[in-house]
């Protein structure tokens, strides 16, 4: 749903789109850093995983905020993770992977044309990440996610982020590009 | 080095420490351990936490195939073959749940969570004379055991009973299961499974567990940023370690704390540090002299293994062809542990192992390529080194097995000891020939 206030509207969308789409290319280029600055010290960073549930149980088919998931960081594993792909000697990473992130079908949970200092949005969007290293190994990474949006000293930023992979068993062999 | 495919034994030499690449490369070889493996030896299923409840299931695997954990109306645990006696279908696709029947979603034969067949389309009608529905239930295996709260089973009824199957082991799985005060499985699982697909040969992971003690250099980076529950590197100060080898193929690796009073582990989060000094209090006066061994990793032959200490970890090694594995991540924690304690060392644990696991993440890419520039022409003539440590290990006071401790810190028995009982299973005819001890 549109509000009235058209203008004020994409005015809004434009600055979240810019938001993921710097997002994008700080990651892709690497500038892991710059990325951390993007997230509010207070972040969570939660990826539960899928499972194969009856329809009537799907309740059941994301794992609970309490329950073991893909990852669930805080700023400060966050900036771990970062650290630790800046060591040059994390092999997971190194040499380093080729990879693209596209954003799509961003849109507002609910209808809002403005965000004042520290008023909060619900962003959803779709991702598509693909991951190349070495030789030919590849991974497709596709999902959705959920952030919690919040301004902070006039710039929007990241201040939950749920992750949902459109895969139960993870068919790569191990998670480290943040999605 | 065809030629020498025929016995087992030729390509393991655990005598000099050289064993042949194609154990870990060849097709013929990966068709012979599924069989004479994985169809007779013992396998862990899953924890009894996962089907606390008449009725519940847990959807498993035993090797290659899928399997039915559950528990029937009468409170009974099974483990029953996830294929229809009609077709071959599926009867359960659903990763976990609570059902009375499992019902076939290709023909509508159904079953009860005993494993009975209790539903046949147009029975009355179509079968003259009627079959015997009792002869075509579920199929389950030949023998099941709840050791501490996990469920291990084997397709082999002449298996020997699991715990001639762990032997002298059983001190360090049992050790393993243990509540941190000390008491015999105390624990259950926190939470589900991490499932993910590797491109490696299973035996790298089982290997790995069992005891390489010198894949230090895999895990530098995640020393140097440091993620343990305490001040620096990946876990707490461990203490002495020594290394354990079972003639069942089972390899373990313990770490010893002297049994004082001051031990403080988990000092990031005070709660959880308190909660393990009350603990290890409690652990003092019921294990004494035995309170400050801890087992810290280990492997269960063939496929599970497990971290004892921190993490707590179940690991599942399924094979998935001779260069894929399919690991699955079991955590547990102590049942009376609270719920910031539970919420402090989930956090812990899946920023540990995993795929996303700052430690793990690295492992995978090892083994990965590992396997891969194994599989060549040239590659495959040439075996690997497994001499570390050879002649040194004797016996310890304090752990049953072979024992090595600090004299050859980074030895390789455990791995020789997983690959002697592997060349055996591969050649024997029957378990009458891999009777140990």
């Amino acid at each position: 749903m549109i509000p009235e206030d058209r203008l004020s509207y994409l005015d809004l969308m434009r600055e979240i789109e810019d938001l993921y789409f710097l997002e994008a290319d700080l990651l892709d280029e690497r500038d892991y850093m710059a990325w951390l600055d993007l997230l509010t010290a207070d972040v969570r960073y939660w990826m539960p995983i899928r499972k194969n549930v009856a329809f009537d149980n799907r309740a059941r088919e994301t794992t609970d905020e309490d329950d073991i998931a893909w990852m669930d960081d805080d700023k400060e594993t966050l900036t771990k993770r970062v650290k630790q792909l800046l060591t040059g000697i994390h092999w997971a990473e190194e040499p380093v992977s080729r990879v693209a992130h596209v954003i799509s079908n961003i849109r507002l949970a609910s209808p809002l044309v403005s965000l004042r200092d520290g008023e909060t949005a619900t962003v959803k969007s779709r991702f598509f990440v693909y991951r190349n290293r070495l030789e030919t190994e590849a991974d497709v990474l596709v999902g959705r996610r959920e952030d919690i949006l919040r301004r902070a000293g006039g710039a929007l930023k990241i201040a939950r982020r749920k992750i949902l992979i459109e895969q139960s068993t993870l068919m790569a062999k191990n998670l480290t590009v943040f999605l | 080095m065809n030629t020498s495919l025929h016995a087992a034994k030729g390509l393991v030499d655990s005598e000099h420490g050289e064993i042949s690449r194609e154990i870990f490369v060849n097709a013929e070889i990966y068709r012979r351990e599924i069989e004479q493996i994985f169809g007779r030896a013992w396998l862990f299923v899953g924890h009894e936490s996962q089907v606390s409840k008449p009725g519940d299931f847990f959807m498993s695997k035993m090797g290659e195939e899928s399997v039915i954990l559950t528990r029937d109306r009468a409170n009974k645990i099974h483990v029953f073959l996830n294929s229809c006696r009609h077709r071959g279908m599926k009867v359960c696709r659903y990763d976990e749940g609570n059902t009375t029947n499992f019902i076939c979603p290709y023909h509508a034969w159904s079953y009860a969570t005993d494993g009975r067949l209790v539903g046949v389309q147009d029975y009355d009608n179509l079968y003259q004379p009627p079959f015997d529905k009792g002869e075509w239930g579920l199929i389950e295996v030949a023998q099941l055991v709840n050791f501490h709260g996990t469920i291990w089973a084997t397709w082999d009824a002449k298996a020997p009973s699991f715990e001639d199957y762990l032997g002298e082991a059983a001190f360090g799985l049992s050790g393993a299961l243990r509540g941190w005060d000390g008491t015999d499985g105390a624990t259950e699982l926190l939470g589900s499974v991490q499932k993910w697909i590797v491109p490696t040969n299973w035996k790298f992971i089982a290997e790995n567990f069992s005891g390489d003690n010198l894949h230090v250099v895999s895990h530098r980076s995640v020393e140097m940023v440091g993620i343990g529950p305490g001040t620096s590197g990946r876990r707490d100060d461990y203490g002495e370690a020594r290394r354990a080898a079972y003639p069942g193929g089972h390899g373990i690796v313990y770490s010893l704390v002297p049994p004082k009073e001051n031990f403080v582990q988990y000092s990031a989060s005070p709660e959880t540090s308190a909660y393990f000094a009350s603990c290890w209090k409690k652990r003092l006066q019921r294990l004494g002299d035995k309170a400050g061994i801890f087992p810290l990793i280990g492997t269960i032959f063939p496929n599970l293994s497990f971290h004892g200490q921190q993490p707590r970890t179940l690991l599942l090694a399924h094979p998935r062809g001779p260069h894929e594995t399919e690991m699955w991540r079991f955590y547990f924690v102590d049942k009376t542990a609270p719920a910031d304690v539970r919420e402090f060392l989930r956090r812990y644990y899946i920023r540990y192992s995993g795929p996303a696991g700052m430690t793990e993440q690295d492992d995978m890419e090892n083994w990965h390529y590992a396997s891969m520039a194994s599989d060549g022409l040239i590659a495959r003539r040439h075996p690997y080194h497994y001499q570390a440590g050879l002649g040194r290990g004797g016996t310890d006071a304090l752990i049953p097995g072979r024992v090595t401790g600090k004299e050859a810190p980074g030895t390789e028995q455990n791995p020789r000891a997983f690959y002697k009982r592997w060349a055996a299973f591969l050649d024997a005819a029957d378990w009458t020939q891999l009777r140990v001890g």
